[in-house]
């Protein structure tokens, strides 16, 4: 009888914690995420869609968004080009440095982003040492397009690598050196059984990749120079027309944003389930 | 030297192995290490008198004190969330759990100004939230509430994500064994569980408070960047950048590098001693 009663005590207590909890956790997504989804949907649509369709179709914001569109595309196509090479390096072969090598790559998660630009500026800008080599060849990267996308290259370097090298990892090499004593060529290899293994991995690695890129503020404002039209891209965009007080546009513009995020968003657990039910 | 080369090619089965690391190691020159480097070379420049009296004016300081200590009290506010909301994605099912397990990874895929937008337009005092709080004369937004609240909305995923996984794999065979101990369920908790998600939840709070030092988007407009009061590190690296004082900005980056280094270093040695524990 006593235990009895003791265990539907117990049973009690943790129904009482389970819905505190969910009701804590549901309290703290409601406020911390979707309400300000909300508020920039609400603040968006203030002035009417006719507003909403002029922000939007803006000359300028088109020339951001393409931008936006252009350095994505090209940082993510970088990234998975590196990711792929290093992946390969880093797991199939033993090599003295590695440990270095991988706390090397992971250094722009740790960097702040203006920092980040920062070390851009250092370098080809007015005071950076290759300034002289690239004025001598007419380049500019410093306040133009390059400068933007290598901004953009640094702070998602590590984002496709990192998550292709631990499935790469945990596949072992067994089966690429069985094929190679085989006599098939690298690329046959990395075709026929290492991108079957990993090709989850370098989806999430992309989408992840693009959802940073295509939301880097810190590192492109700085590299910027925010010329509307050339090099701005659509977040800062957003910060200019909002500094203009031009509060609907800049939420207008925003939600552009918000919708490529929910489909990334989307796409990512999309991934994430179909690795799960593959078994990686 | 060659022969030694020759000795360990022959044990490499799998070709690739030159051109993969040659192109590894030139990309992360080319994109990582030269241009880290320049922040050396430019550091270098500088006298040890003319650093200190950089880092130690007051602005300066005033910036670090925000940006660490905002990021602290972020960092910890995510740990006790990270760890309930970890928590109810493992161990409960109730409708909606996917949705909002999914939601979690908002702030990782929206761009950090248009968090720090709509994160203002809530909290200012003609905001949703904020007007409810303005009545009783608090203001988040423009201080240094406001800052933690976003640093809040940057880490969370970075704690959840860390916590997670590690539940998942917890056998609940020894909380079983516990409550016929006789532990309760809060002493099971604090006893058996939380000592095997510890070690991630340090990594997320790591991870999250890294991220909030360095975070530039989302914070600077709900900071209102008051001189000497919500001016984080990162802005000030911004202005002396516009106002072309390439030193100063250099070398107020370089003690922020330190202490993130410092902080992922602690991590690191964490984790080796948790994996070391449970191995």
């Amino acid at each position: 009888m006593n235990i009895e009663q003791e265990s539907v005590n117990l049973k009690k207590g943790t129904k009482v914690t389970k819905v505190v909890l969910i009701g804590v956790s549901l309290v703290f997504v409601l406020i911390m995420l979707v309400i300000p989804m909300l508020v920039l949907i609400v603040y968006a649509l203030k002035d009417g869609g006719t507003k909403y369709i002029e922000a939007i179709t803006d000359p300028y914001t088109i020339k951001a968004l393409r931008l936006t569109i252009v350095a994505t595309v090209t940082a993510v196509a970088i990234n998975t080009f590196f990711g792929l090479f290093a992946a390969w390096a880093v797991s199939k072969f033993h090599f003295r440095g590695k440990q270095l090598l991988l706390t090397i790559i992971d250094i722009p998660f740790a960097v702040s982003p203006v920092i980040a630009g920062l070390i851009f500026i250092l370098t080809f800008g007015r005071i950076g040492w290759a300034h002289d080599f690239l004025n001598a060849h007419n380049i500019k990267v410093v306040f133009a397009v390059p400068g933007v996308i290598i901004a953009t290259i640094f702070v998602t370097f590590p984002f496709i690598s990192r998550e292709i090298i631990p499935v790469l990892n945990a596949q072992g090499r067994d089966e690429e050196e069985a094929a190679a004593l085989m006599g098939a060529s690298g690329f046959h290899i990395f075709r026929k059984i290492t991108l079957p293994h990993m090709k989850w991995a370098l989806l999430y690695g992309i989408v992840l990749c693009s959802a940073r890129a295509m939301g880097e503020f810190g590192a492109v404002s700085v590299l910027s120079g925010h010329l509307r039209g050339k090099t701005n891209t659509l977040p800062l965009h957003v910060e200019i027309i909002y500094n203009e007080f031009k509060l609907s546009a800049a939420f207008a513009v925003s939600s552009i944003l918000v919708v490529l995020a929910v489909i990334i968003l989307i796409l990512r657990n999309i991934v994430e389930y179909k690795a799960k039910k593959g078994g990686r | 030297m060659v022969n030694k080369f020759k000795r360990t090619k022959r044990r490499r089965v799998i070709p690739g192995f030159p051109l993969s690391l040659g192109i590894t190691l030139a990309m992360v020159s080319m994109i990582v290490l030269i241009p880290m480097a320049s922040i050396i070379i430019c550091a270098s420049d500088l006298s040890l008198y003319d650093f200190v009296k950089i880092v130690m004016a007051k602005d300066v300081r005033s910036g670090y004190m925000v940006s660490f200590s905002c990021a602290l009290i972020a960092a910890l506010i995510n740990c006790i969330f990270g760890v309930i909301l970890a928590w109810v994605f493992v161990r409960y099912e109730f409708p909606g759990k996917r949705i909002l397990d999914g939601l979690i990874e908002l702030p990782f895929a929206l761009p950090t100004a248009v968090a720090g937008i709509s994160l203002t337009a809530l909290y200012s005092d003609q905001g949703w939230i904020g007007s409810i709080f303005a009545k009783f004369g608090i203001k988040i937004a423009y201080t240094k509430v406001g800052i933690t609240i976003a640093m809040v909305f940057i880490g969370i995923p970075f704690v959840v994500r860390a916590i997670q996984p590690v539940l998942e794999k917890f056998d609940p065979q020894y909380e079983e064994a516990a409550a016929m101990l006789g532990a309760n369920g809060r002493k099971t908790f604090i006893k058996v569980i939380f000592p095997e998600i510890l070690p991630a939840m340090l990594t997320g709070f790591g991870l999250a408070l890294a991220r909030g030092i360095g975070e530039y988007g989302s914070v600077i407009f709900i900071a209102g960047n008051i001189p000497y009061k919500t001016q984080i590190a990162p802005l000030l690296i911004m202005s002396k950048l516009e106002q072309l004082k390439y030193t100063d900005a250099t070398a107020i980056a370089l003690v922020m590098l330190v202490v993130s280094f410092l902080i992922l270093l602690l991590l690191n040695i964490i984790q080796v001693h948790a994996t070391k524990r449970t191995t």
